[in-house]
């Protein structure tokens, strides 16, 4: 705040606030000049206009499209002339012998209907494809010929891609590719395919409704095993992935609650009279939170290995040093009167600590614990895409192999639901056990304690 | 207040009734602490069992790795300041990464908060969405982001700051809105009341009131944002953790370049935060006359 002086003249006062103004002008206009200045300058250092040419649009889309869709292959070989299903062409979603969905049918000339009039045939010698509006696209392939190609007259089309050895075909309904060797047709799906159950299960494709009356007649235990089994969700991995994560934040931050409490008192003015030992525990506090997590878990992981237990044990060297800093400045705050007060009906030390001080940095202890609980799950994420271990390792696989991004996506969905669920778990309890230390009790219409209703 | 004309008996009953809470309180308090106890034990032998190694042998092990890398830093003391010269670039675009994403984080999440604080949103039938977006922004960790964005962007500097403004959005945004809580709403009535416009009304009403908490929350987060970026870089997005998985990978021999980035690492870290300190405490107590 400026103050002025009473004895001033008019002028002098105009002059004044004119000066005053013009700082507040300048600030007002060039505090966001700067900010600009330096995006502009971040824009050209990082290259933003050359990223456009270097992205991989296609790698997007596939992304995008992969992520809530699923592609069936049919194959045919063309040596040995069998036709074969599979789900994203994997081999644990391959359709069992004798077992094909409704719109293949096999016999001599397998017939798959793409639907909206799109049929792909695979004859004897010949690959049919029957697209509406455009007419009927031939291909024979040969072992010596590679693959002869009969296209309706007119120019070819964008969408195939005709070569001596190759053709493709790519509508909205499907794509069809014929090589030398074989032929083979995706037909594209919406969802998540065999999520539940895969094909070699017997609940496969039954209703949600007939799966809960097969529950309910005593099969309940083997459906839950084919669905916790299923090969390719590996649901039973990703739970334990969850739990791992989980298990690193919960152990770390916990761990370093009760490393710091103890080392916190050594750093603190009021009880610890020796300067040296401040000093140097102070600096010890320093030097754990400066050499970052990242730095932590490399050596860590040199020395246990990838796994859960390192990034617990990463986590907790960190956050002692960010616990130890804020216990110590909490522990410098506490009412030297409550202390007295213990002392003076002839408690001894141990009685002052539990009675005097601990009470007094109960809440702040607690409310930082938690926090760091929900942001340490956080962490474990990361931490565990790096040393290998818990959900991050699961969703740094999936997306390393460059072809699940339907797995991708349903990590991305339950990381997001992990850390939410533990922020709410968080400040549930925080809110439970800080109003259970009768602060709050005392004022129930505090806004703060409303403040934190909200998640 | 006890009534001190009471009778004995009552006097008695007060004491059994004090008796019988504390003892209660002490049941309980054991209870959660037996529990609290076995959850950790549990906790750590699960985690020691699904381990690669186990703990009981790598802690003596945890050494090694440093000396290691000291030892050879020390016998190549003199390539040390060539190697923080060559590294410098690297850590110049760590800090402007973080710079960059706790700028635009800044600005994000200024706008959700203003629009998810009653009395401040533009559209108050939508404070609700404002917040589950801000909730979700704060739950993404960045290096989902910055991992699908890799794919698409290639590596680099950009996927990294997306993915870290993104994070911070969400997380200014809910302290923010905390703080705008707390402001009064007497500023922007008169503004509306001579006409103002809404980002006239939040830029001379609540920002002036707001300012100080806002900075001090961005450059808390400016802290957590190098050390987040330093980690990203670890999977690709440029930067000096990139150079420290290099290092690394190079194995034996190039020891001495990684102690160079964890020195360079080190001391960013630790300057950042002493000069980050006493700023928020200026902010936070006010220039010390």
């Amino acid at each position: 705040m400026s103050s002025f002086a009473t004895d001033l003249s008019t002028d002098a006062l105009k002059l004044e606030a004119g000066r005053l103004f013009a700082r507040k002008r300048l600030l007002n206009f060039g505090l966001p000049a700067l900010v600009l200045i330096y995006l502009i300058y971040i824009f050209f250092a990082f290259d933003v206009p050359g990223l456009y040419d270097g992205a991989s649009w296609k790698n997007g889309r596939t992304l995008v499209s992969d992520s809530y869709s699923y592609k069936t292959h049919v194959t045919r070989d063309n040596r040995s002339g069998v036709v074969s299903v599979a789900i994203e062409g994997e081999r644990m979603g391959a359709y069992p012998e004798g077992m094909t969905p409704d719109w293949v049918a096999l016999g001599d000339t397998a017939v798959v209907d793409l639907e909206g009039g799109h049929v792909v045939r695979f004859g004897a010698g010949t690959v049919e494809y029957d697209i509406p509006g455009y007419g009927t696209v031939r291909a024979t392939p040969n072992r010596s010929a590679g693959v002869q190609a009969e296209l309706p007259p007119g120019a070819v089309p964008a969408w195939i891609n005709v070569s001596k050895n190759r053709l493709a075909i790519t509508t909205d309904a499907g794509r069809l590719t014929v090589t030398r060797n074989r032929a083979e047709v995706f037909r594209y799906f919406a969802g998540w395919e065999l999520f539940w159950f895969t094909l070699d299960s017997p609940y496969h494709g039954k209703s949600l409704l007939e799966v809960m009356r097969l529950a309910a007649s005593g099969e309940g235990g083997a459906i839950w095993r084919d669905f916790w089994n299923n090969a390719m969700w590996r649901h039973k991995d990703v739970a334990w992935a969850i739990f791992e994560t989980i298990l690193m934040a919960f152990l770390g931050t916990l761990g370093a609650g009760i490393v710091a409490l103890p080392l916190a008192f050594l750093a603190t003015r009021n009880f610890n009279p020796f300067r040296s030992v401040r000093f140097a525990m102070r600096r010890v506090f320093d030097f754990v939170r400066g050499v970052d997590a990242l730095i932590w878990t490399v050596v860590l992981a040199r020395a246990f290995g990838p796994g859960p237990l390192t990034g617990a044990l990463a986590i907790l060297i960190t956050d002692t040093g960010t616990f130890g800093k804020i216990f110590s400045e909490a522990l410098e705050n506490v009412d030297r009167k409550q202390i007295e007060g213990v002392q003076s009906t002839g408690a001894n030390a141990p009685q002052r600590y539990r009675f005097g001080v601990i009470p007094q940095i109960t809440p702040v202890l607690l409310s930082q614990l938690l926090y760091f609980l929900e942001s340490n799950t956080r962490s474990a994420t990361i931490i565990g895409a790096i040393t290998g271990g818990g959900i991050g390792l699961l969703l740094t696989q999936a997306i390393i192999t460059q072809k699940d991004w339907e797995e991708v996506a349903y990590y991305i969905v339950l990381i997001i639901l992990m850390v939410m669920l533990m922020d709410w778990f968080s400040g549930w309890l925080r809110r439970r056990l800080i109003r259970g230390e009768g602060r709050a009790r005392r004022r129930p219409r505090d806004p703060k304690a409303r403040r934190f209703l909200l998640p | 207040m006890t009534d001190l004309t009471a009778g004995a008996a009552r006097l008695a009953r007060i004491r059994e009734d004090y008796t019988a809470l504390t003892r209660r309180k002490r049941v309980y308090g054991s209870i959660l602490l037996i529990l609290f106890v076995a959850l950790m034990a549990a906790g750590f032998r699960t985690a020691d069992a699904r381990n690669a190694g186990s703990f009981a042998d790598g802690w003596r092990r945890i050494l090694d790795y440093p000396s290691e890398v000291l030892a050879e830093a020390w016998a190549e003391i003199g390539q040390l300041p060539a190697h923080l010269a060559h590294f410098l670039p690297a850590l110049i675009e760590t800090l402007n990464i973080a710079a960059a994403s706790t700028l635009i984080g800044l600005i994000a999440g200024t706008f959700l908060a203003l629009m998810s604080t009653r009395g401040m949103a533009l559209w108050p039938a939508l404070i609700p969405l404002f917040r589950r977006i801000s909730d979700i922004c704060r739950a993404i960790p960045e290096i989902v982001i910055a991992l699908v964005l890799i794919f698409v962007l290639g590596g680099g500097p950009v996927p990294a700051m997306i993915a870290i403004a993104i994070h911070t959005a969400g997380a200014l945004g809910k302290l923010f809105s905390e703080v705008n809580e707390n402001a009064s709403l007497k500023p922007v009535e008169g503004l509306q009341s001579v006409g103002a416009n809404w980002s006239q009304r939040m830029y001379l009403g609540v920002i002036p009131q707001v300012g100080p908490n806002y900075v001090s929350y961005a450059l808390l987060r400016f802290e957590i944002n190098i050390r987040a970026s330093a980690i990203l870089g670890f999977v690709g997005a440029g930067g000096i953790g990139y150079e420290l998985r290099n290092a690394m990978s190079w194995g034996q021999g190039r020891y001495d370049e990684a102690a160079a980035i964890f020195l360079l690492l080190f001391v960013t870290i630790v300057v950042v935060d002493q000069i980050s300190g006493h700023l928020r405490d200026r902010l936070a107590h006010g220039v010390k006359a």
